[in-house]
């Protein structure tokens, strides 16, 4: 079948599709985009985290099908135009928020989706909304200071209609 | 020297193929490529040894365009797939494949018919097949290779081999595997263990014995005896096993993997695939974390195989399910223990026998059993040891190499005998530990001196001394300033399975010690080739080294080790290839030590280079030139008084300096087969935990509040990531205490090869982490630094479980601790 989405905002369609393939299959083997990572591909791990119309999906749940029409949006579409990295992606490499990076991909996803509807979480908020995402290297010590601080950089950027530090945790 | 992205942007969808992504040329999308890094504050050369300077890596990593193994990609590239054993123990009665060949897209078939050369492989021993030839020992060996267009193709064909099966007799623990008609796993083993053991079901047995283990027996005033489990544990790395062999023109392979040596690879390989090993070319795909999980072969020689019998670049990637088949495990174990002391808790003599399932094939094994055995007591100093440790040939799942690599299962029964210890004589855990603490100049047990600093005692101090955190940490005040509870701080979580009634808090220590580097008289080197350069105006390093960076942060060190070693800011680390010698493994907490020793020990022989060129052209007319001490900092040689005489780009000139050089560490010996003695380690590691839980102990649900950890580490080359360490391994602890088990059925086969039944610790589980860092140098050491990744994973399972045991009363003598084990039973 001939799927048409739109990922990180650039219409894009893949032939030849077939039917049992995941929406992590499209992306990582036939769109050239394989950020989104397949670590257990049977929804267990978050490696794989999208938003799918805005919703944080595991994309190997995901059939192609489900798809059609969508707007994806993955990590190869957090950077800015000209590669300045998100305050998030920024703040996972400033923290050690990455050791092997296989799970950073979803890690960022999701953290970027609780930032968008909390934007001062504290840590038990941080916890839960990261608990479907696995990390086997960092203990997840770093991944909280990471989210931390890109909270905090946002609540000091002067743009930020809510200014303010965060006083939740 | 720039800095590619590895996944090429998307393109017009290709016809009539299933992956329509383009490499930026004909061949492969490069696998992670030259990472060029400034000092944070170039152009000085900060960004040295002893910053947190950040991981070259780290910009792809969280773009995505990072190429790991499993995103490697080639226009003409097959996918490769297994066929494996539903058996754990089965005789092969026939093989036919004529039907799988059959299926439209499948363009090769394999059985061990098809083997060209080698039948066999394995790390220490070639005793695992390639492919199965008349007998499978484990469920998941593989038995065929197919290899087709869509890896759905690929996998429905390998469906379609025939296989005729006669199950035999499953082997699966010590008395099964030793009785009198037991069946003989492998008949025909020559190995150089198998001479001297017990049974030929036993790969290696190794005894320690020190002073008059007998004859103390009566100096001990009291004595206890327990007897451990360990729990079969999973490396579970988030990147499957994958990789992608490309036949080359000349015949030969180019195989870009995921794996922590290169050098062992290539060294197993070539023998099967028939070819010199100089025609066999590894470079290493991006590395989704490791653990000892990819110490032995996975996927290479298959995906190898089917490359040079379909003449087209074939990729393997391993979903989950297969992954728990597809490597090795921490070995389970039972551990019996006797310890004896005097009455004002002295130590006596401590007795222990520790027995290994090694599974089918014997992969890391018999070093396993080496590290089990003279670690065995603890850092304790005991005078009179009997200890024994040996693995076993059984029919589950083959076991090997996990971050603790031995020393994790001791820890856990002799921390529980020290606790059990401290009861019986009504002393504090923490102080008799103290009072028996290894300290530098004690003796192993294997007659070692231990010559460096050992600051068990003070670890123990650090970790206690801590505040411990709040009581009732769900206790949360409501919007209208009414007590009220978060039930995420509660054991049981959002399962709200409590409001705080039945919490019990409980508070435990454990501390362990670990060898650092490979044992037992290994020759275990590692090759760097370091270039200094004048580019464009600017003095830069490229280091190259074969050292699999699997996510610990070995090129962030190598950085840095280059930088403060040269005075330079830039410094490029070429990818890992068998184009340059060997770097060992990326285990046995290594690498730092050794290729981070191996960088600098080319660098100082660059830098040698480079002074005595500097003084040929130019220390005719600067004397400076002629005294000692000159430093390179900054970009160039200056005198130790500061004076600057010349920038390195003016040394250098249009001559680069190249240099590649071997590094080894002080020599180690074997141990002595009867007796266990021998100068047998380099190194050794020692950190200590402190575990605060909450236990609901209705339910048996265990919270872990707290986990602290004290830690040696000679000099924290990069502290961020030497935290990063701690915490990563005491987490992988915390999973082996309360979460992570394999469990295999009495026939053999994995129960819960998933991560929806193999649990490992989510972000819920683990609490915070905080570390307290030592630096004590070890003079035998580059920059006397001191192994970092494995102690850690030591200690805190024994210190998690006995802060249970003190929540509970239970005694709790297998890891993992589940809920029915506090719930029911003693």
């Amino acid at each position: 079948m001939r799927l048409t989405l739109t990922v990180n905002g650039r219409p894009t369609s893949a032939d030849h599709v077939w039917e049992g393939e995941s929406l992590l299959y499209v992306l990582r083997e036939r769109l050239g985009l394989p950020g989104s990572k397949n670590a257990c591909e049977q929804g267990e791990c978050g490696s794989c985290t999208v938003r799918l119309d805005g919703e944080l999906v595991c994309a190997c749940l995901v059939a192609a099908g489900q798809a059609e029409g969508a707007e994806v949006r993955t990590v190869e579409g957090m950077a800015g135009p000209d590669g300045e990295l998100s305050p998030l992606q920024a703040a996972f490499v400033e923290t050690g928020a990455v050791q092997c990076g296989f799970c950073t991909p979803g890690l960022l996803l999701a953290a970027e989706e609780l930032l968008a509807r909390a934007p001062h979480p504290g840590d038990a908020d941080i916890r839960e909304a990261l608990a479907g995402n696995l990390c086997r290297c960092t203990g997840y010590e770093n991944i909280l200071d990471a989210v931390r601080l890109a909270a905090s950089r946002a609540a000091q950027a002067p743009t930020d209609p809510n200014g303010g530090p965060d006083h939740d945790r | 020297m720039t800095v590619e992205p590895t996944a090429a942007p998307a393109a017009e969808p290709v016809i009539e193929r299933p992956a329509a992504r383009t490499a930026t040329a004909p061949g492969v999308v490069p696998p992670p490529s030259g990472l060029t890094q400034r000092g944070d504050t170039a152009p000085d050369t900060s960004g040295g040894v002893g910053e947190s300077t950040q991981r070259p890596d780290g910009v792809l990593k969280v773009t995505g365009e990072f190429a790991y193994a499993s995103d490697l990609w080639h226009r003409d590239m097959l996918w490769g797939h297994t066929l494996r054993s539903p058996h754990a123990h089965a005789e092969i009665r026939s093989l036919d494949v004529a039907e799988a060949l059959a299926v439209p897209g499948v363009y090769a078939v394999l059985t061990h018919e098809d083997l060209p050369a080698a039948t066999h492989y394995g790390l220490e021993f070639a005793d695992q097949p390639v492919l199965a030839v008349d007998r499978v020992r484990y469920q998941g060996e593989a038995v065929a290779l197919v290899a087709a267009d869509h890896p759905e193709t690929a996998r429905r064909a390998a469906e379609r081999v025939r296989v005729e099966y006669a199950p035999l007799p499953v082997v699966h623990d010590e008395a099964s595997a030793t009785a009198p008609d037991a069946p003989v796993l492998h008949p025909e083993r020559d190995d150089h263990h198998a001479p001297f053991v017990p049974h030929p079901n036993v790969v290696h047995r190794q005894p320690v014995t020190s002073g008059d283990p007998e004859g103390a027996e009566a100096l001990a005033e009291v004595v206890v005896r327990g007897e451990y489990t360990v729990g079969m544990q999973d490396q579970a790395f988030l990147g499957p096993e994958s990789g992608l062999a490309v036949p080359a023109e000349d015949g030969g392979i180019d195989l870009y993997v995921a794996t922590q040596w290169l050098h062992v690879d290539q060294r197993q390989l070539a023998p099967v695939l028939g070819l010199p090993p100089e025609r066999v070319r590894l470079t290493l795909g991006g590395v989704g974390g490791a653990f000892g999980a990819r110490e032995d072969l996975s996927m290479q020689a298959h995906a190898c195989l089917l490359a040079l019998r379909t003449g087209r670049p074939v990729k393997m990637v391993y979903n989950r399910q297969e992954s728990f088949v597809g490597h090795v495990h921490r070995h389970p174990a039972t551990l019996a223990y006797e310890h004896g002391a005097t009455r004002d808790g002295q130590l006596v003599y401590v007795k222990g026998r520790i027995v290994l399932d090694g599974g089918a094939y014997a992969s890391s094994s018999p070093a396993v059993v080496g590290n089990a055995a003279s670690l065995g007591v603890g850092p304790y100093r005991v005078p009179h040891v009997a200890m024994e440790a040996l693995a076993l040939y059984t029919n589950n799942p083959p076991c090997g190499a996990m971050r603790g690599f031995g020393a994790v299962q001791a820890c856990f029964a002799y921390e529980t005998q020290m606790d059990r210890l401290a009861a019986a004589l009504g002393m504090d855990p923490v102080e008799l530990r103290q009072r028996n603490a290894l300290a530098q100049g004690d003796l192993m047990p294997t007659g070692q001196p231990v010559d460096s600093p050992a600051p068990v005692a003070e670890l123990l101090r650090r970790v206690r001394a801590r505040p411990l955190p709040p009581e009732h940490p769900w206790e949360a005040v409501g919007a209208g300033g009414e007590p009220g509870v978060d039930p995420r701080e509660l054991p049981g979580g959002l399962a709200n399975s409590s409001q705080g009634e039945g919490i019990v808090r409980g508070v435990g220590y454990g501390v362990g010690i670990k060898n650092v580097g490979f044992s037992e008289g290994f020759d275990d080197y590692s090759t760097a080739r370091v270039r200094l350069a004048a580019v464009a105006g600017e003095p830069v390093v490229t280091v190259h080294t074969a050292m699999a960076e699997v996510g610990q942060g070995g090129v962030t060190v190598h950085a840095q080790i280059a930088r403060t070693e040269l005075g330079v800011s830039q410094v490029s680390i070429l990818p890992a290839d068998t184009s340059v010698g060997s770097a060992g493994s990326t285990s046995a907490s290594r690498q730092t030590y050794m290729t981070g020793g191996a960088v600098r020990n080319t660098c100082l022989a660059v830098r040698a280079e480079l002074l005595r060129r500097g003084r040929e052209r130019l220390g005719a007319a600067q004397p400076g030139w002629h005294e000692p001490g000159l430093r390179l900092r900054d970009g160039a040689v200056v005198t130790a008084g500061g004076a600057r005489l010349a920038s390195l780009v003016e040394v250098l000139g249009e001559d680069a300096i190249d240099l590649e050089l071997e590094f080894r560490h002080r020599p180690t010996q074997p141990f002595d087969r009867e007796t266990g003695q021998g100068f047998g380690h380099v190194q050794y590691s020692f950190c200590a935990h402190r575990a605060v839980v909450d236990v609901d102990v209705e339910l048996g649900l265990v919270r872990v509040v707290e986990l602290a950890a004290a830690q040696d580490v000679g000099r924290a080359i990069n502290p961020r990531a030497v935290r990063g360490q701690i915490h990563g391994g005491s987490t992988q602890g915390l999973g082996l205490a309360v979460l992570e088990e394999i469990l295999v059925g009495p026939d053999g086969t994995i129960r819960n090869p998933s991560f929806t039944d193999y649990l490992i610790p989510t972000i819920l589980d683990v609490p915070p982490m905080p570390v307290d860092i030592l630096e004590l140098a070890d003079e035998h050491a580059p920059y006397g630094l001191r192994g970092v990744g494995e102690a850690p994973t030591l200690s805190a399972t024994p210190a998690i479980v006995a802060a249970i045991r003190q929540a509970t009363g239970r005694a709790l003598a297998r890891v993992p601790v589940r809920p029915e084990h506090l719930t029911t039973g003693p």
